[in-house]
């Protein structure tokens, strides 16, 4: 390997982080494939601030943000390519030859169809995903009277983006006892504006033949509406990785990695949103700082774990995966007690009492831990609640 | 009261879907001035986009019926008809499958009738044969009959793939046009008027209307069957599911309904369903809750690893169930009309047999129709959907849609095609945009923008604002 060739697939803040990384480790070759006219990812189409925080160390918006990301990618000398759709990563396009793939395709919102909302398939229905585009890229309003399916971080975005576009919110909902989100941005989004949050409560069924005209809730109750919005429920868009034959956790339904971003395939790597859906944009971008170690270890001198194996959980702990900063896990339900790690049985790592959210971020940072147990794998690590 | 054309047509057909998209088709391949009437916005958007999507080899037809002839021929038909035209078909093949003695037991009579209707291809075969032909299945099959030449087919482009090449051969395709009354005056032409007022007269009538053929069957002046509603809905897996399993799976059938079936989709997705509720409302296909955790429940037992799989689409169908078991066909010789009523769950299969056998009874009641000769017809070939088959992001071209891999092209050849999409609804069923995994989170906004830079209309309109 002497020119040694990284192409990382998906040119969102983890692939263009992990590109321009890798870059200035002195890598020669280092390409990215993004399947979109733009690189830039999901923060291309969200237009409120709060991206940037842990990565760039300043707030910006999303498109800003994106773009800030595109042209330091462009001044390191990736090879940016766009509009190029990768099918499988054995057969790469433009005929590249990888010696390391780093895969960053991110998440996406699960639709009504994946969520199995009974009812009718009027117009009107859209993720948060598909509304920023139409209002954010295409300034089109899209209705005037919506119900936001959610009550997690990017429920509110979507809160905030149907304000910008001039729908009022008639009320978010969620299955569970609260809102899953900081106070502030719960404040900033809905609260100021008197949206009421219907906890407890599922979509039972969506109303209209042609235009969305209600919604029923599980409780009975309707609401009158033009316009719904499934935001959250994340699924890794984790095609390529199923397809390549990568293992998967069952939950998250991301790729198995260790605390390296190496995958069950040697030469594979996985980072962003794909393996842990879904963190904030600098977290993911952070993940691709941070698989460059990993990367060179690889390309220098063929370093590869044993095994990759995932970190075993118990109800409610619904997944663990690593991020940059530790494991990132996640909860199904609410629920109080301490989150505790254990390696081969041993305590790791344990939190104090207190409360856990669903949807919410959830990190154990490895930094507190015992050095010598590093770099962590999957083998013998558990994760569960002591209520 | 404005009319849609001076003269009158020789033949009109009421009613684009599948059954009248053929019927056009074929009159269209005849001297005659044709023109297809349907009340949407679009062909095929009724029953039509809403099936199983089975080329059915009417195998379980009651013998002797009209039906069972009519799918046996149209089957013919179809096969032969679909490559041409760009209709993806794959010769999948089925197996019934028998979960206990008393299905078992049923599985050589099933054979017998299936040889009284000239199908003699069928093999039954034991518990162990059943799960070495679909190793996913669940357990507790208990034996089973192979039907090798049950196809699956894309529903989608044949009424479309039908439209096209009528109108390509001057057939006047006239959508939004929605038939409310009738009469028949002196000069032997039927006056046909619009909700709207629009009126247009023709010498004969072909209704085939689907779940409306009751009601305009009733407004040429006739009584005899009346069309009840019976829902199915259907749930559509990921293509992750499609390496579960390799032909359809089908039940042990009752006289009520085929039952609930798992099929792959020429499209590379994995259908489960329908259900079969009588309902009175013809436009309700919606889904429901009891539904949908039915059929999850039903393909839980029949392939449990679907389960796991995401769903990508729930949809329903209405299937037009009259109180008589076979189609309500006729024609009347005073009225110059002729009825296509009750085709219930086999009318795409059969919409080609259906076509030949309407035009045999309007030349019975006197319609005069010279076959025009083969180099004054255009035939159609539309781009192919079927997974199996090329498709054009292979040769290049970037995605818009990305799950199902559709171009910029085809977005924009469907919008200004010779029977263009009207809506979003009408651009997934010509290019797939939108139906994959992401249901639009990835592509909505981008696809309705280059619709609506390609034929002109707002975003709005291709958002759907009304
Ligand atoms: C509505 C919404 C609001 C959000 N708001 C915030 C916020 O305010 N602050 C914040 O920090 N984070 C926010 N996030 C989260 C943030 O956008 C994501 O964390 C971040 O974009 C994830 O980065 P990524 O690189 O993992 O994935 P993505 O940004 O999703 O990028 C993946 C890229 O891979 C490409 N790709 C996928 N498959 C292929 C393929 N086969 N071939 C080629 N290319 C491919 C995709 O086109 C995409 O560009 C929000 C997310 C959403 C959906
Ligand atoms: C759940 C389900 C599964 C099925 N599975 C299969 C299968 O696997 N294989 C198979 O071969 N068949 C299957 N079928 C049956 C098949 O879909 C139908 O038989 C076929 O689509 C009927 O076509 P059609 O043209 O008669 O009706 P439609 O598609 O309903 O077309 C009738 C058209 O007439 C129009 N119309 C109505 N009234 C008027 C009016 N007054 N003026 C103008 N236009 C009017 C309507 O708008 C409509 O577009 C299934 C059906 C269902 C519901």
């Amino acid at each position: 390997m002497s020119r040694p060739e990284v192409v990382i697939i998906g040119g969102g803040p983890s692939g263009l982080s992990a590109a321009i990384e890798l870059r200035k480790r002195g890598v020669s070759r280092v390409t990215v494939l993004e399947r979109e006219q733009q690189a830039g990812g999901i923060p291309r189409h969200t237009a409120h601030a709060g991206y940037g925080l842990r990565d760039l160390r300043r707030v910006t918006t999303g498109p800003r943000y994106a773009a800030a990301l595109v042209r330091s990618a462009e001044k390191e000398g990736v090879d940016l390519r766009t509009g190029i759709t990768v099918t499988s990563i054995a057969d790469l396009p433009d005929g590249l030859k990888a010696d390391a793939v780093v895969l960053a395709t991110g998440v996406r919102e699960r639709p009504r169809s994946a969520r199995l909302v009974p009812g009718d398939r009027p117009a009107g229905i859209h993720t948060t995903g598909s509304l920023q585009q139409f209002v954010t890229l295409h300034h089109q309003n899209v209705g005037r009277r919506a119900v936001v399916v959610g009550a997690e971080h990017v429920s509110f975005s979507a809160v905030l983006t149907l304000a910008h576009a001039g729908c009022e919110v008639a009320a978010l909902t969620t299955p569970h006892a609260r809102h899953q989100t900081y106070a502030a941005l719960a404040f900033a989004a809905a609260g100021r504006r008197r949206i009421p949050i219907r906890t407890g409560v599922d979509i039972a069924e969506i109303i209209g033949r042609t235009r969305v005209e209600a919604v029923v809730l599980t409780d009975g109750s309707r609401i009158e509406c033009d316009t719904v919005v499934f935001t959250g429920d994340w699924i890794p868009d984790h095609e390529l990785a199923r397809t390549a034959g990568l293992a998967m956790l069952p939950v998250a339904k991301s790729p198995v990695i260790d605390s390296g971003m190496h995958t069950s395939q040697r030469g594979v790597f996985a980072i962003g949103n794909l393996v842990h859906p879904a963190e904030t944009a600098d977290i993911c971008a952070l993940d691709g700082r941070h698989v460059a170690t990993a990367v060179l270890d690889w390309l220098t001198i063929g370093t590869w774990p044993e095994a990759v194996v995932p970190i075993e959980v118990e109800e409610p702990v619904a997944w663990a995966s690593f991020d940059a900063r530790g494991i990132a896990v996640r909860v199904s339900e609410i629920v109080t007690g301490q989150l505790r790690l254990t390696h081969a049985g041993e305590v790791q790592w344990i939190s104090t009492e207190r409360e856990w959210l669903p949807n919410r971020s959830i990190t154990i940072p490895t930094t507190e831990m015992k050095a010598s147990r590093f770099p962590y794998a999957g083998p013998r690590l558990r994760i569960d609640v002591i209520r | 009261m404005s009319v849609v054309s001076d003269q009158p047509f020789d033949v009109v057909v009421v009613g684009g879907g599948v059954v009248g998209c053929a019927v056009a088709l074929l009159l269209s391949h005849h001297r005659l001035k044709v023109a297809l009437f349907e009340a949407r916005n679009d062909v095929g958007a009724g029953t039509s986009k809403a099936n199983t999507a089975i080329l059915h080899t009417g195998f379980d037809a009651t013998p002797g019926s009209v039906e069972a002839r009519l799918v046996a021929r149209g089957y013919e038909l179809l096969r032969d008809y679909a490559p041409g035209a760009g209709i993806a078909v794959e010769p999948t093949g089925a197996v019934l499958v028998a979960w206990d003695d008393e299905q078992q037991a049923v599985l050589p009579k099933l054979a017998e009738k299936a040889a009284a209707n000239g199908y003699v291809h069928t093999e039954i075969i034991d518990g162990n044969a059943v799960r070495e032909l679909e190793p996913h299945l669940g357990p507790g099959a208990t034996g089973g009959m192979v039907v090798p030449h049950e196809y699956i087919i894309d529903p989608w482009t044949t009424p479309l793939a039908f439209a096209t090449e009528a109108v390509a051969n001057g057939c006047e395709l006239v959508t939004g046009f929605r038939v409310a009354s009738a009469r028949r005056s002196d000069d032997g032409t039927t006056e046909l008027t619009a909700a709207d007022g629009r009126v247009v007269r023709a010498r004969f009538v072909v209704n085939a209307a689907g779940l409306y053929g009751d009601e305009l069957h009733r407004a040429m002046g006739f009584d005899g069957f009346t069309v009840r509603p019976r829902r199915g809905e259907l749930i559509v897996f990921d293509k992750f599911a499609r390496s579960l399993l390799h032909r359809t799976l089908l039940p042990v059938p009752t006289s009520h309904t085929k039952g609930v079936l798992v099929a792959p989709t020429v499209f590379g997705n994995v259908m489960l369903g329908p259900t079969a509720d009588d309902i009175d409302d013809k436009e309700a296909t919606g889904s429901t809750r009891a539904g949908l955790d039915g059929l999850l429940a039903k393909g839980r037992r029949i392939l449990p690893a679907l389960l796991h799989e995401e769903v990508t689409a729930v949809y329903a169908g209405l299937r037009a169930a009259t109180a008589h078991s076979d189609y309500q066909l006729s024609a009347h010789a005073d009225a110059g009309y002729v009825c296509l009523g009750g085709i219930r769950s086999t009318g795409l299969t059969a919409s080609m047999a259906l076509a030949e056998e309407a035009l045999e009874m309007l030349t019975g009641i006197g319609l005069t129709a010279a076959r025009r000769p083969a180099d004054e017809l255009r035939p159609v070939h539309l781009t192919s959907l079927g997974e199996a088959d090329d498709r054009p992001y292979q040769s290049g071209g970037s995605t818009v849609c990305h799950c199902e891999r559709v171009t910029a092209d085809e977005i924009v050849t469907a919008v200004t095609a010779l029977v263009p999409a009207h809506d979003l609804d009408g651009l997934r069923r010509r290019t797939r945009a939108v139906a994959g995994r992401c249901q639009g989170f990835f592509c909505a906004a981008e696809v309705c923008a280059l619709a609506a830079r390609a034929d002109g209309r707002s975003m709005q309109h291709w958002m759907g604002a009304s």
